[in-house]
Order: C-alpha cells, then structure tokens, then sequence
C-alpha cells in the first residue's frame, strides 16, 4: 500500500524544529530515519496531517565524551554507532546490541532517537540503556528534562514523550575496565525482532558478581529489569547451582504478552536458555 | 486527493533531476514511475524484503522506507547506474550471478546485487557466513540462497587472486 497524504516540512535548525512541533505537535509526528514510522504510513496504520523532518539536525549527531559518560545525539544512526571505536572500548554492551537490529540497508538510516521513541518491547537499544541505567535528553520550546530509561518506556509503543518533544540525547554512564557486558537473543531470522534477549552489565570479584543489572526484551509489554534474579546473582558466589535458581527466577520474571504464534511460556523459557548461557559464560571466563 | 507536493533537487545515476513531487511519494516509485528506472522493485513496502534496494549518498537503503523529498539534495544510484565505475566489480557479480544460476526470477536480483557490492567493498573476502549476514535483508523466493552466496564467494575469491589494475 501507499502512505496518506500529509504535509512534511523540514526545519533547518533545532529551534525552528521546536517551534513547529510547539505548534503542530499533536497532528504532527517526527520523522528521523523513518524506518518505523514509513512502514506504519504505508501500511496506513499513522495518519499525521504534517511530518517534521528531523533527519538534518547536525545538533543532533553528535558522539561526545563526558565526564564518566557517553553522550549520543539522538540521530546518530545504528550504522554510526557501530562504526564507533569510542562505542565499542567504552560501551561493548551497545556494539554488540547493534549488531542484532535489523539488516545493513536499514541501519544506514534508523536512529537511536527513533529506535526509543518508538519503544518496540524487543527493541535491543532500549533494552541497552535500561541495562546502563541511561538518561534521555526531552527537549521542546517550554525546556529540558533529563527522564531515566525506567522510566521513560510505559507501555508497547508507549513512552515519557510529550507530543512536542525530540528525544536530542542519550547518556551512558561508563564502567570501569572490568566491566562485563553481554547482550544476547533469540529471532527467527537474522535482523528480525527478538523473540527474547537480554542485556547485562556486572563486575566480578572473589567468584560473585555485583552492580548487577539485567535488562529483557521482547517477553513483556517493554523492556524491563529483572530485580529478583538480579538480587539473587549478588546473593552469593556465581555456581552452577545459583545458575539454575536464576534461570528458574527470571521465567517468573518476565510477563510476556499472549501471541499465538509465540506463547508466553515459550518466551519464558527462551529467556532463560539466554540467561544459562550467558552466564556459564561468565564463569567459565571468570579470572582464577 | 489533495496531494501535497514539494519541488526536489538531486542527482540519479549521475545526473541532475529536478521534479515537483508529492510528498508522500516514496523514493523507489518516484525512481521507476517518475524517472523510469525500473530495475529497483517492490515487494513488501515495509522494508523486510530489499528489492527496492537504492544506494542513497554510496550507501544501501530500503527505497520504500525514505520518501522522495527526503533525498533532496542527494546522490541516488540504482543498479542502471552502479555498473561503470567500481573497478569492475558490479560487472563482475553480474556476470557470476549468470554462470551459477544465482537468479531465476530476478525480482531480488537487483537488491542483492547492490547489497554484495556494498560488502564486497567493505570486506574483500568475506565468510560465507559473512555474507549470509550481510545479504540477510534481501529476500529471494526463488534460488534458496545457496547459489547467491557461492557467487558472491566466487566473485571475491576470483578478484583476490587476480588483483585489478
Ligand atoms: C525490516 C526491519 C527490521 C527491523 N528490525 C529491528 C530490530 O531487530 N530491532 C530494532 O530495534 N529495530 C528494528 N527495526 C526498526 C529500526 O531500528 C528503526 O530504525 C527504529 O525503530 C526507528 O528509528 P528511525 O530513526 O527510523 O525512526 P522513525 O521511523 O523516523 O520514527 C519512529 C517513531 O519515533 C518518533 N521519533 C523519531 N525520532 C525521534 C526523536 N528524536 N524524538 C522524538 N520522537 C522521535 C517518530 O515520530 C515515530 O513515531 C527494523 C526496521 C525494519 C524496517
Ligand atoms: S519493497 Fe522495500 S523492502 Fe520490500
Ligand atoms: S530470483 Fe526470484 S526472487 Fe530471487
């Protein structure tokens, strides 16, 4: 099918960008690399009256570093961040997530800022900066906020974001060298969305692990933090045994939609196929 | 329809076209129906297919999910226009693709061409399973995939033992 019709603009600075969306926010919609939206459009399924086209921002591109941070511009591209040697030393977690999204024809255009506004519940960079415990820059003409990941994602394709707002920035705090980090996931196909993945950053030290944050996708209506598997993997010494407690846990943790062709219970125990792995991972590469 | 429309500058295969458009055309139909390239098809219209595959600044996209005006000011080539000036190398992958049976349709054809001269580019002699990865976007209905990959196997395997002027 053919997208609608509606009109498109595209503003030549950040400013003017706010002004239009001040203005036409609600009948409006963004567009950076509309490799979601075009999809929704052709298929008829968003009917915005105007596009505001976003997709030349150069404020919105930028890869800076931070004082124990990274800081990514809302429209640096999947293909960007992957071509990123600062991404890769600083946040392995993120380049190995890029990796998963999609195929190469569609990271050349697609946008971090697009990926989280649009809050796919399988999305991998939503699931990366929940992991990171990230903070996203909302920006419009009444000002800034600065929303944590947990809290900015509510719901499938639901998020945080007014009707006026550019989500321009996204910041990672940084880990120290010993830092693991290991994203992983199940699709059918190559660049497919998930069926089920995970995203998580831990230090090890004397055979336990700490600041442990695991992040799923795709088996529940967002991304979400798995609180009591985390508890239990700091509870003690990382063994076989408490590997299978976790693997038991985590089912009970995540809350996958119905979906006739991939039921909730086959979700569940691909999480914790993810979870075993990833974790017999980490102890057979544990130092000592 | 009150079609709304903008008036776009950008360059084809080489050469400058200006052409008032309506927005909501997609940059793959304003190529076959507007300029007649119609060597980028369309499938699926929602980016999981790849045949309406177009390199947009030297780099692969889905034809269907950018809009015409969004390439103003750009630089599109499709596969009439890619063929020259690579060293060879598309002229190459055609010619392989003929002598392993790598098509029989030729709806996909296109789209993997682009998408293995972009690889090849990148990685001269890449992994079968590299190149698995790479082509993963562009569907075929009818080959099964396994003549595709040798071409694009024996194309760079061919070009690194015999090394171009
Ligand atoms: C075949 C195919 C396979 C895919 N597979 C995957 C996958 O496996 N994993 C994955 O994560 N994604 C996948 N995607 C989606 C892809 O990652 C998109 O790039 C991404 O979801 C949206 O980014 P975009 O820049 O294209 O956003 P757009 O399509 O331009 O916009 C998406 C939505 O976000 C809004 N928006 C965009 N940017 C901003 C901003 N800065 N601030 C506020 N709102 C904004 C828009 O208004 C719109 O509602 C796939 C897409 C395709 C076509
Ligand atoms: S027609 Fe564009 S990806 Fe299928
Ligand atoms: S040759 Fe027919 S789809 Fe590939």
């Amino acid at each position: 099918m053919k997208a609608p019709d509606f009109d498109y603009r595209r503003p030549a600075d950040l400013p003017a960008a706010l002004t239009l969306l001040a203005r036409h926010g609600a009948e409006a919609s963004i567009i950076a690399g509309g490799q979601s939206l075009l999809p929704l459009l052709n298929f008829r399924l968003a009917a915005p009256q105007l596009l505001i086209d976003i997709g030349r921002l150069g404020e919105l591109k930028q890869l800076t570093e931070g004082d124990g941070h990274i800081e990514i511009g809302g429209l640096l591209r999947h293909c960007d961040l992957a071509a990123s040697p600062l991404i890769a030393q600083a946040l392995p977690l993120l380049h190995q997530a890029i990796g998963h999204i999609a195929h190469p024809a569609v990271r050349h255009r697609g946008t971090i800022g697009g990926s989280l506004a649009m809050a796919d519940p399988a999305g991998e960079l939503a699931a990366c900066c929940l992991a990171l415990d990230g903070q996203f820059s909302l920006l419009s003409a009444r000002g800034q906020r600065w929303v944590a990941a947990g809290d900015f994602f509510q719901g499938i394709y639901e998020t945080a974001l007014a009707p006026d707002e550019i989500l321009t920035a996204v910041r990672l705090p940084r880990g120290g060298p010993g830092r693991i980090s290991i994203f992983d996931e199940v699709a059918r196909r190559r660049g497919d969305f998930a069926m089920a993945g995970l995203a998580l950053v831990a230090e090890a030290y004397s055979g336990t692990l700490h600041g442990v944050r695991l992040a799923l996708l795709g088996v529940a209506d967002r991304t979400i933090l798995a609180p009591s598997t985390m508890a239990l993997l700091e509870a003690g010494p990382l063994d076989q045994a408490r590997i299978e407690q976790a693997v038991e846990l985590i089912a009970g943790e995540a809350d996958p939609p119905e979906d006739p062709a991939y039921p909730p219970a086959y979700r569940r125990h691909l999480v914790g196929v993810l979870l075993r792995r990833t974790l017999r991972r980490i102890l057979a590469e544990a130092p000592g | 329809m009150n079609a709304k429309s903008r008036r776009i500058a950008l360059t084809v295969n080489g050469e400058a076209v200006a052409r008032e458009v309506p927005v909501r055309l997609n940059l793959v139909d304003f190529l076959r129906h507007d300029l007649g390239f119609t060597g980028s098809h369309v499938g699926c219209e929602q980016g999981a297919c790849g045949a309406c595959t177009v390199l947009l600044d030297d780099q692969t996209v889905r034809g269907c999910l950018v809009l015409a005006v969004q390439a103003d000011g750009c630089a599109v080539q499709t596969i009439e226009g890619t063929s020259n000036n690579d060293n060879g190398l598309m002229a190459d992958l055609q010619e392989m693709f003929l002598s392993l049976n790598a098509l029989q349709c030729g709806f996909c054809t296109p789209g993997m061409l682009l998408s293995a001269q972009e690889l090849l580019r990148a990685n001269p002699r890449p992994s079968r399973e590299e190149i698995r990865d790479y082509l993963s976007g562009n569907f075929c209905r009818c080959t099964g995939y396994q003549a595709i990959v040798d071409a694009v196997a024996a194309v760079a395997r061919a070009r690194h033992e015999e090394p171009r002027p």
